[in-house]
Order: structure tokens, then C-alpha cells, then sequence
């Protein structure tokens, strides 16, 4: 794949992260065990939405730059062919509710069901680590737009990884019941936390050019935050060590159909629908 | 005569956030730039608050919709998220004017706290009372967290320093 494609997955990665994460986060909308996290997982979904926005309107410039071939390369999705039969160029809306599953470059994590109130904080407590790390070492791409939503987004993820860490130390370090389920929530969620790590083509490159994230550089500073705060929870590593792998390539598990058949129905239902 | 650079800031003034008021996004610090080419066409440069806040859209349009009837070419509305936005940027004027409304101000510096630290005294803006307690770290928007004074049993919200 051409140069200009591999910017725009770059962008994607980041971008289809947050949004499936966040859209994730929206289903306990009502359903928290309190009022006061209800609205935090809210509140924290909508910080990843703005990041996403920022990214998706930049991600429609990159794709409309591209050449029409290049355009056929990156997504195959049709109800994205369509919409630009009548409109050559997208937008960001376009990018969230047009493409299916396989043009998605998220990561397994996010797609995984927030289950119970452990394995949402067990996941969001790896993404918020990765995050922190992520966007701190994406302040220094040589591309502006990337490090200036990673200098933004930093602030937000700041609180993010304080409000997961302070969970998973009370859940952890609570009652018997509660360090079961944290527990069982880890070891059942820790074989998505590899693919943050693995490098695909698209970051290979997007490394090489001096716009992307060494993440083999901030793989460990993960594994040290993770194992200081465990080690505060009385949680242990998990033995396994053999992850899964497959959503920045496109390959998804069977949650990703589901969860963008929720979030894209309006805009496929009625098409160019506005509030 | 197209107006000058001084001129345009005293009319963005008049645009106040949406949620709040009192202040106007020049307060806030989320104006960052304006510039007006010798055409006359004006730009301006604004930063969101927080990723998400929904405010900066309705504030796009109040600033077009202030500057319609006064004398440019055209208007040209950018964001810009670099430098990231920070409370350290509110006047302490603006900061007076947010406690005298009721909302009690972010009175230190931006930054995170430890894990499980509280967050500093918030003084009541109805009796002043230092005796206030955390209700919730998130009020009816992403800026304000939800305290009630122990002394004057009043609830108000706490715009958060970020």
C-alpha cells in the first residue's frame, strides 16, 4: 500500500480505537451501579469522541487527497462506494457510520463486552495505560495534526488512567468477592493487551517516517505501570502469555458487527440525516 | 474601513459560553488568535476546552453570528488544539466574576492529582465556608464537578482546573 494509505490507517488505528471504545462505554448509559460512575464512563466516552472527531476530519482530508485507485485499495465498504457516487468527498461522519467491519483497524480490546463492572475497568484500564504512553511519545510526530490531539488528548487521559487505576485498586483490594472478579476479569481480558504492541505494517512504517509510536519503546513503561498498580490491587499477571491478534488488519471478532450495527443504523436507516 | 485587530476582540466580548454566562470565551482563553487579511476577510483561531465539549460548536456560531452585521469580507473559523487548552489561562478577573455568579473558580494550577489524593479545598461561593465536600467529580458538563458546603448545606458546581 502506497505512502498517503498507510498515513490514513495510522490515523485510523488511533481513531477507530477511541470511537468503538467510547460507543462501548455509552452502553452503561443508565446502567452503572451508581449515578456518580455512570456519568464518569459517559463523561470519559465523550473525552474519546472528541479525540475521534479531531482524527476522523483529519482522516477525510488524508482519504479525499488520495487518488481514485488508491481510494478503491483502502476500503471496500459499499455504503461508503455509494455516498460518493453523489458526493466525491467525505467527511468525518461518513468514516464513522458508512465503513463495515473489515475497513475498522481498532484494536480486539475495545470490541471485548463491558460484561461486568471488573472487566470494563480491567479494559479500560489497559487502554488508559497504553493511552498515556501512546500520546505522550505521539507528541514528538513529525506530523502537527497527530501531536497536537495527542498534547490535548494527554490531559484527558491523565484522568482516565487515575479514575481506572483507583478501580482496580478497589476492586483488587476490596472484599473477597470483589478480588475474584477483578481477578477473573484480567485473566480473561489480558490476551487482548498484546495486539497494543504488535507492530503492524502500517506502524512499521508510520515509525520509519518519524510519525508514528515506537511501541516496542513503550511496551515496558506499560508493563510497569500495569504490574505497580496490580501489586497495589493484590492482582496478579496473568501466566498467559499468548495474545490475540487480528483488528488492525481488519479482522475482527463477532462484537464488531454488533456494536456498528447499533452505532451506523441511523445514518444507514436515513441516509444524510442531520439533527 | 475594515476593522482592526483590537476592534474584532472587543466585538468576540459579546460571545459568552453558552453554559456559563458570565464569561465570554475571551475569559476563558479560548480565543487564540484573530488575524484580518488586507482583503478584509477575518480569521480566528479557537481552542476547545475539553475533547469533547459540545459547547464549541454553538460557540462557532455565535461568533458568526456576532460579527454578521459588522463591517468584513468574510469570516474564516479555525480550531486549533496546540497548545492544549489550560484553566491557568482564565483572568483572575474572570475567575471573580464565575464565584460572584456561583460556580466556584479553579483557583490553582493545572494538574493531575495522586491516586486517591483529594482534590484541594473548594470555598463555598455562597458563604465562603471552606467546609465543602466532593459530591461528584462530574457536574451537568465535562468542566464542573458537583460540591455541597457542609456549612450553608447549599450544592454548587466547581469548574475543575485542567
Amino acid at each position: 500500500m502506497s505512502a498517503p494509505i498507510q498515513s490514513l490507517l495510522y490515523t485510523l488505528q488511533i481513531a477507530d480505537t477511541i470511537l468503538i471504545h467510547a460507543q462501548r462505554l455509552g452502553e452503561w448509559c443508565g446502567h452503572g451501579p451508581i449515578l456518580e460512575q455512570d456519568i464518569a464512563l459517559t463523561n470519559t466516552a465523550l473525552d474519546h469522541l472528541g479525540a475521534a472527531r479531531s482524527l476522523y476530519q483529519y482522516a477525510a482530508e488524508q482519504y479525499n487527497s488520495l487518488s481514485e485507485s488508491e481510494k478503491q485499495e483502502v476500503f471496500s465498504s459499499p455504503a461508503l462506494s455509494q455516498v460518493r457516487v453523489t458526493r466525491d468527498q467525505v467527511e468525518e461522519d461518513d468514516l464513522a457510520y458508512l465503513r463495515d467491519s473489515w475497513d475498522f483497524h481498532n484494536v480486539l480490546l475495545v470490541e471485548q463486552e463491558n460484561d461486568d463492572w471488573a472487566y470494563t475497568i480491567a479494559k479500560c484500564f489497559f487502554l488508559d495505560v497504553f493511552n498515556f504512553y501512546f500520546y505522550t511519545a505521539l507528541q514528538n510526530s513529525t506530523d502537527s495534526l497527530l501531536a497536537s490531539v495527542a498534547e490535548k488528548s494527554l490531559k484527558e487521559v491523565g484522568y482516565h488512567l487515575k479514575w481506572s487505576s483507583e478501580w482496580v485498586i478497589r476492586l483488587g483490594d476490596g472484599t473477597l468477592e470483589s478480588q475474584l472478579r477483578m481477578q477473573q476479569a484480567v485473566n480473561d481480558r489480558w490476551a487482548f493487551t498484546g495486539e497494543l504492541f504488535l507492530p503492524s505494517e502500517t506502524d512499521i512504517i508510520a515509525l520509519q517516517q518519524s510519525y508514528g509510536v515506537d511501541l516496542a519503546a513503550i511496551n515496558p513503561l506499560w508493563e510497569a505501570k500495569v504490574s505497580q498498580v496490580f501489586q497495589m490491587a493484590g492482582i496478579k499477571i496473568p501466566d498467559n502469555q499468548w495474545m490475540q491478534e487480528g483488528g488492525k488488519k481488519g479482522m475482527h471478532s463477532e462484537h464488531l458487527g454488533y456494536i456498528l450495527a447499533e452505532m451506523q443504523y441511523l445514518q444507514r436507516a436515513y441516509p444524510g440525516m442531520e439533527w | 474601513m475594515f476593522p482592526t485587530q483590537q476592534e474584532v476582540y472587543e466585538w468576540l466580548k459579546d460571545v459568552k459560553d453558552p453554559e456559563v454566562p458570565v464569561l465570554s470565551i475571551l475569559d476563558l482563553g479560548i480565543v487564540r488568535d484573530v488575524q484580518i487579511d488586507e482583503a478584509g476577510k477575518i480569521s480566528i483561531k479557537i481552542t476547545p476546552t475539553y475533547s469533547g465539549c459540545p459547547a464549541m460548536d454553538v460557540i462557532a456560531m455565535n461568533i458568526r453570528l456576532a460579527l454578521s452585521g459588522r463591517d468584513h469580507t468574510g469570516l474564516n473559523i479555525e480550531m486549533q488544539l496546540s497548545p492544549a487548552w489550560t484553566t491557568d489561562w482564565m483572568s483572575e478577573d474572570a475567575k471573580d466574576r464565575l464565584e460572584a455568579y456561583g460556580i466556584a473558580a479553579p483557583r490553582r494550577l493545572a494538574g493531575i492529582n495522586d491516586l486517591f489524593e483529594a482534590e484541594i479545598s473548594v470555598p463555598c461561593p455562597k458563604c465562603h465556608s471552606l467546609d465543602t465536600r466532593l459530591i461528584s467529580q462530574h457536574g451537568a458538563t465535562a468542566c464542573k464537578a458537583l460540591y455541597q458546603c457542609n456549612t450553608c448545606q447549599e450544592p454548587f458546581e466547581y469548574f475543575k482546573c485542567h
